[in-house]
C-alpha cells in the first residue's frame, strides 16, 4: 500500500500518541522545544502540548540520560533524544552502568522504561563526528535492547512494545530515513512487495513477487532504500533475485523467522552502514552459523562501510559509507565467486 | 544523645569492624569501603528523612543503608553472599536497592539519576526530596556538574550530602580539588551549608529548616560535612602517615563520646557489639544465596 506519510511524521505521530496515552512519559533532549522541535523535527509539537513533560536540556548528554534513568527508576517512562547519535558515546556510562544494569543488578528485576533515540549515519556530509553508526558499540550489553528506525516498521508499535517491556532501548535513526516514505505491508513498487515474517511484526520481508530468493540480504532500517535499489538493479541487470529481511530489533538478535529463508537461499549476506570491525553484521553472521549451519550453503557474507573515519566532502564520504552500488558489487562478487 | 542514636551509631561501627575481620579471615571477597568515623552523618540525617524521600548512596554506603533500614543481618547476608541478602548477593557491598534506596559503585553517576528522582517527586506533587551522598574526590566527575546545573535550572528537590573526609582513596583533597566545594555550589547558585560538627542535635537543628526549603521550594542544597575517615579506604590500604592517622583518630566522634559519657557508651557498645556478633554467627551459617540469570 502506498502511503504519503514520511518516516519522520510517523515517528513524530508515534511520540504524540505515546504522550497522549501516558501522563508519566517524559522526553528530554537538547533544543527539543517548539518552534524548533529538535534538530530533525522529530519532537515537533510535543512541548507545546506537554510543556511539563518535555524538557529542553543543557548540552549534557551524560546528565540527560542520568536524569532519564532517575525518572524511569521512580515510576515514570522516559525518551531521550541525543541530538546527533555520535554523542551517545558521552552517555555510555549511564546507559551501560545505570540503565541496563539496574534491570538486574539489584537481584530482582527492575523496570527501566527508557528509550534513547540516536539520529545516526552518513550520506549527509556532516563529517567525522556527526555521521557515524555506533550500533556496534552497544551490542552485547545485558538487558539493553537495540532497535532501528525503518520505513517498514510503524514506530508507535515498536516504541510502545519497547516501553511496555521495561528494558532500556537504544533506538537508532538513520538520518536520511526521516525523509523517506513510510511503507505499509503490500506492494512497494512495480517489482517488490513486503509482509511481516513473524507475528510480532519484527521481521519485515521484502521480495519480488514469486521470486526464488536466491540471495537473502539481511539489513537494517537505515539501509532499506539502498538495499531495495540494489535488489532492483540485480534483478533487472543480472536476474539475481534478492529477498531483503529487515528487523526492527537488532539486538538481542531474533533469528527464528529467518530459518526458512536461509534454507531457501543460495547466498546469505548482511549489509549495514557501520564501519567494519566488530559489527552487528559479524554478530548476525556468527549467530546464523550457530543456529543454522546445516542450512547455509556458503558462509554468511558481510557488506559494510570501510574501516575509516567518515569524511565530510560528499565524494569522499561516498567512498567510505556503504552505498547501493557497494551492495550490488558485494552480491555480484559473491554469486560470481561461487558459480565460477 | 539518646540511646537509640547511640545504639545505631555503634551498630554501624561494629558492623564495619566485623567486615574488616571477615575480610582478614577470607570470608568475604571483593572490596569493602567502611565508613568508620563517618557513621554520624547518616545517623544525623535519619530523622530528617521521610518515607517519600529517595536516597542515592555510593561505594561507602553501609552506614547510609543501616541508618535507613536498621537491618544489619540483611546487609551482612548481601555482602557475604548468603541467603536473605538485600539483593540476593548480586549487588554486594556497593549495589544496593531497597524501597527508595539505590546505590552504585561508579563515582558521580548517581547525581543526575537523583535529579531525575527529584523531578519525579516534584511532578507527582510530593514533598519528598532526593538525597545523594558523595565524597570530595567525586567532585572530579563531570556528571556532578551536569547534575548540579540541571537541578538548579529546574528547581529539583535535591540535597547533595558531601562527606568531605579530605581524602579520595590515597589522594588528599588539596591534590584533586581546585577551589572549594562551597565555591562550586555558588557557581550554580545553589544553597550551601558547611559543618564540622559531629553533634547530632546541632546538625539536625541546622539542617531541618534547610531541608524544609528543599521540600517546599524545590531548591537544591549542598551540605558539606567536614568529616574524617578513620579506617582504610578499602580493606587494609591506608597510605597515610602515622601522624595523619593519629590526627584522624583524634577527631573520631567515637573516642570523644566514650570519654564524655563512659557509662552510657559502655552499655550501648556492649549491646551493639553483641547484636553484630550474633548477626555474623547467624548469617555466616546460612546457605549461599540463590539467584538465577533472568532471560
Ligand atoms: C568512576 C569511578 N572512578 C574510580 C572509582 C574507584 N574509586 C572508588 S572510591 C574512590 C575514591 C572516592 O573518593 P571520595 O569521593 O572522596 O569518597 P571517599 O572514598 O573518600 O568516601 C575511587 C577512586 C570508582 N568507583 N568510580
Amino acid at each position: 500500500m502506498l502511503r504519503t506519510e514520511r518516516v519522520v511524521d510517523n515517528l513524530n505521530g508515534a511520540l504524540h500518541a505515546l504522550f497522549a496515552d501516558d501522563p508519566r512519559l517524559f522526553l528530554l533532549g537538547e533544543d527539543v522545544l517548539d518552534p524548533y522541535g529538535g534538530a530533525f523535527k522529530v519532537t515537533a509539537g510535543l512541548s507545546t502540548k506537554y510543556p511539563d513533560r518535555v524538557l529542553s536540556t543543557p548540552i549534557s548528554e551524560s546528565g540527560i540520560v542520568g536524569v532519564a534513568n532517575g525518572l524511569a527508576l521512580t515510576g515514570n517512562r522516559a525518551i531521550v533524544e541525543i541530538m546527533f547519535g555520535d554523542f551517545a558515546a558521552l552517555c555510555f556510562d549511564q546507559i551501560l552502568n545505570v540503565s541496563a544494569k539496574s534491570v538486574s543488578m539489584y537481584g530482582r528485576r527492575l523496570d527501566v522504561p527508557l528509550v534513547v533515540r540516536c539520529p545516526m549515519g552518513g550520506n549527509r556530509g556532516y563529517g567525522p563526528t556527526h555521521s557515524q553508526s555506533l550500533q556496534k558499540h552497544f551490542i552485547g550489553i545485558p538487558d539493553l535492547l537495540l532497535h532501528e528506525l525503518s520505513p517498514l516498521h510503524d514506530s508507535l508499535t515498536v516504541l510502545r512494545r519497547v516501553l511496555d517491556g521495561g528494558r532500556p532501548c537504544m533506538f537508532f535513526e538513520n538520518k536520511p530515513v526521516y525523509g523517506e516514505r513510510a511503507l505499509a505491508p503490500g506492494a512497494i513498487d512495480d517489482l517488490f512487495g513486503y509482509r511481516f515474517a513473524d507475528e510480532d511484526r519484527n521481521w519485515a520481508r521484502v521480495a519480488a513477487e514469486g521470486g526464488a530468493g536466491t540471495v537473502l540480504l539481511i539489513t537494517t532500517g537505515g539501509m532499506v532504500s539502498r538495499a531495495l535499489e540494489a535488489a532492483r538493479t540485480l534483478l533487472l541487470e543480472d536476474e539475481i533475485d534478492v529477498t531483503v529481511m529487515v528487523p526492527s530489533q537488532l539486538y538481542p538478535f531474533l533469528p527464528q523467522p529467518l530459518l526458512t529463508e536461509v534454507a531457501r537461499a543460495e547466498h546469505v549476506l548482511v549489509a549495514e552502514e557501520s564501519t567494519s570491525g566488530g559489527t552487528w553484521g559479524s554478530e548476525v553472521a556468527l549467530r546464523l552459523g550457530e543456529v543454522c549451519w546445516d542450512r547455509l550453503k556458503h558462509p554468511v557474507g558481510t557488506i559494510h562501510s570501510r574501516d575509516s573515519i567518515i569524511p565530510a566532502a560528499r565524494h569522499l564520504e561516498r567512498q567510505v559509507v556503504v552505498q547501493a552500488q557497494d551492495i550490488v558489487d558485494g552480491i555480484r562478487g559473491r554469486v560470481a565467486a561461487c558459480t565460477s | 544523645m539518646d540511646d537509640s542514636d547511640l545504639h545505631l551509631l555503634l551498630t554501624i561501627r561494629h558492623f564495619e569492624l566485623a567486615l574488616l575481620r571477615l575480610f582478614e579471615q577470607g570470608r568475604i571477597d571483593g572490596t569493602t569501603h567502611t565508613c568508620l568515623g563517618q557513621e554520624y552523618v547518616p545517623v544525623a540525617l535519619r530523622p530528617l528523612l521521610t518515607d517519600d524521600d529517595y536516597v542515592f548512596s555510593n561505594h561507602r554506603g553501609h552506614g547510609h543503608y543501616l541508618a535507613r533500614f536498621e537491618d544489619p543481618a540483611a546487609l551482612l547476608a548481601e555482602i557475604m553472599g548468603r541467603s536473605g541478602g538485600v539483593c540476593q548477593g548480586v549487588g554486594g557491598s556497593q549495589h544496593l536497592h531497597q524501597g527508595r534506596y539505590f546505590s552504585s559503585g561508579v563515582q558521580g553517576e548517581s547525581l543526575p539519576v537523583a535529579v531525575g528522582a527529584a523531578l519525579s517527586l516534584k511532578h507527582a506533587g510530593s514533598s519528598g526530596l532526593a538525597l545523594a551522598y558523595i565524597g570530595d574526590g567525586t567532585f572530579g566527575e563531570g556528571a556532578v556538574y551536569e547534575a548540579l546545573n540541571m537541578a538548579r535550572l529546574w528547581d529539583a528537590p535535591l540535597a547533595v550530602v558531601v562527606e568531605n573526609n579530605h581524602i579520595a582513596q590515597t589522594t588528599p583533597t588539596d591534590r584533586h580539588l581546585a577551589g572549594s566545594i562551597s565555591g562550586r555550589a555558588a557557581a550554580f547558585g545553589i544553597a550551601y551549608h558547611g559543618t564540622g560538627s559531629q553533634d547530632l542535635s546541632a546538625i539536625r537543628a541546622d539542617l531541618e529548616p534547610l531541608l524544609r526549603r528543599v521540600r517546599d521550594h524545590g531548591e537544591p542544597l549542598v551540605v558539606e560535612f567536614d568529616t574524617v575517615r578513620v579506617g582504610p579506604h578499602s580493606k587494609g590500604d591506608d597510605t597515610r602517615e602515622p601522624a595523619q592517622l593519629q590526627a584522624a583518630r583524634d577527631r573520631d566522634w567515637h573516642t570523644a563520646y566514650e570519654r564524655s559519657y563512659p557509662d552510657q557508651f559502655a552499655a550501648a557498645d556492649a549491646s551493639a557489639r553483641g547484636a553484630v556478633d550474633a548477626a555474623v554467627a547467624e548469617v555466616g551459617a546460612r546457605e549461599p544465596s540463590d539467584w538465577r540469570v533472568a532471560c
